[in-house]
């Protein structure tokens, strides 16, 4: 496993979303030009740990690939694992993988004006494209949720699975 | 004990970016805290100048009867310095540690302009720990 300076990563970071805010008219559309790009990385990301980290063993269960971001992914992108993976209760095809903090967001303030965006959207791409390339399609997204006696929120990355996954795993009466 | 009254950080320009106040006796409004700080980068540009000896960047500190003034300046020209009580320890590493926290929260920041006031979360929350450290340092010596 290689490590790469964190502030050289910062940086880079940094110029890819100023980048983007120079080329969208409002915040939705960074929100998504961050998710696509994190996309690509997703795709690259499931083949090349599939093979590195699993030995080429391929996910067929719903745990089992929420598992492999929440842990092996989150470990090599991130050197740790996600602090917590829950299902959601309100939904059923909801789960949530919860981080005190980002590393991507580690250095970020975000200005008042711009609301509810985070660029932890671009983590949510990299979960959305690991999941649609294995099989899973779904909607991924970064939210902030703001804790109790704590002064920074928390972010939790929403997955909500599309129709054919839960369709297809009640077919097959696995989860 | 406030040993650290207040914080400035100035542009290469002379413009000021950014001015907190820790228990000065008097609370300076936004004009006369701007003046200080472009009368500040003046000084400190003449006295560069003005130096007997060679290799000299300009003033680093200045000491009064009621405060002593400490002035740290980055290879890019942007000034940080603290008026703190005479006598005051360790405003050097203070000021290091500052500038560390700068570097981190203000320039990795994407929304942050350069050459603009500073207007970072982080950097606020990090920079009132950091003087909150240094006075529980001074108090349990």
């Amino acid at each position: 496993m290689v490590e790469v300076s964190l502030s050289a990563f910062a940086f880079l970071f940094s110029e890819l979303v100023q980048y983007n805010q120079t080329q969208v008219d409002n915040i939705a559309e960074l929100e998504r030009r961050l998710e696509d790009a994190g996309y690509a990385v997703g795709a690259r990301v499931l083949e090349l740990f599939c093979h590195r980290e699993k030995g080429n063993r391929r996910e067929t269960r719903l745990l089992g690939i929420l598992s492999f971001v929440h842990t092996t992914v989150w470990k090599v992108l991130f050197g740790k694992v996600a602090d917590s993976l829950e299902k959601g209760t309100e939904h059923e095809d909801e789960y949530m993988i919860s981080e005190k903090e980002l590393l991507v967001n580690r250095f970020i303030s975000i200005p008042k004006d711009m609301g509810t965006f985070n660029c932890g959207a671009f983590v949510a791409g990299i979960v959305r494209g690991v999941l649609d390339n294995a099989g899973f399609p779904s909607v991924v997204t970064a939210h902030f949720v703001p804790m109790e006696g704590q002064q920074r929120p928390r972010t939790t990355i929403l997955i909500k699975f599309a129709d054919e996954v839960s369709h297809m795993m009640s077919l097959l009466n696995i989860y | 004990m406030a040993t650290v009254y207040n914080l400035f950080i100035i542009n290469k320009s002379g413009g000021l970016i950014f001015y907190k106040d820790y228990g000065s006796a008097e609370r300076m409004d936004t004009n006369d805290s701007l003046r200080l700080a472009s009368l500040w980068h003046s000084m400190h540009a003449i006295s560069q100048q003005l130096s007997p000896t060679i290799g000299c960047f300009g003033i680093e500190l200045l000491q009064a009867d009621n405060f002593d003034l400490h002035c740290f300046q980055s290879l890019t020209g942007t000034k940080f310095f603290v008026v703190c009580e005479p006598g005051a320890q360790h405003m050097e590493g203070l000021l290091k540690v500052i500038y560390e926290l700068y570097t981190d929260f203000v320039l990795k920041n994407p929304f942050y302009e350069m050459e603009m006031p500073i207007r970072c979360e982080l950097f606020d929350l990090h920079l009132s720990q950091a003087v909150q450290k240094e006075r529980v340092f001074i108090l349990g010596r």
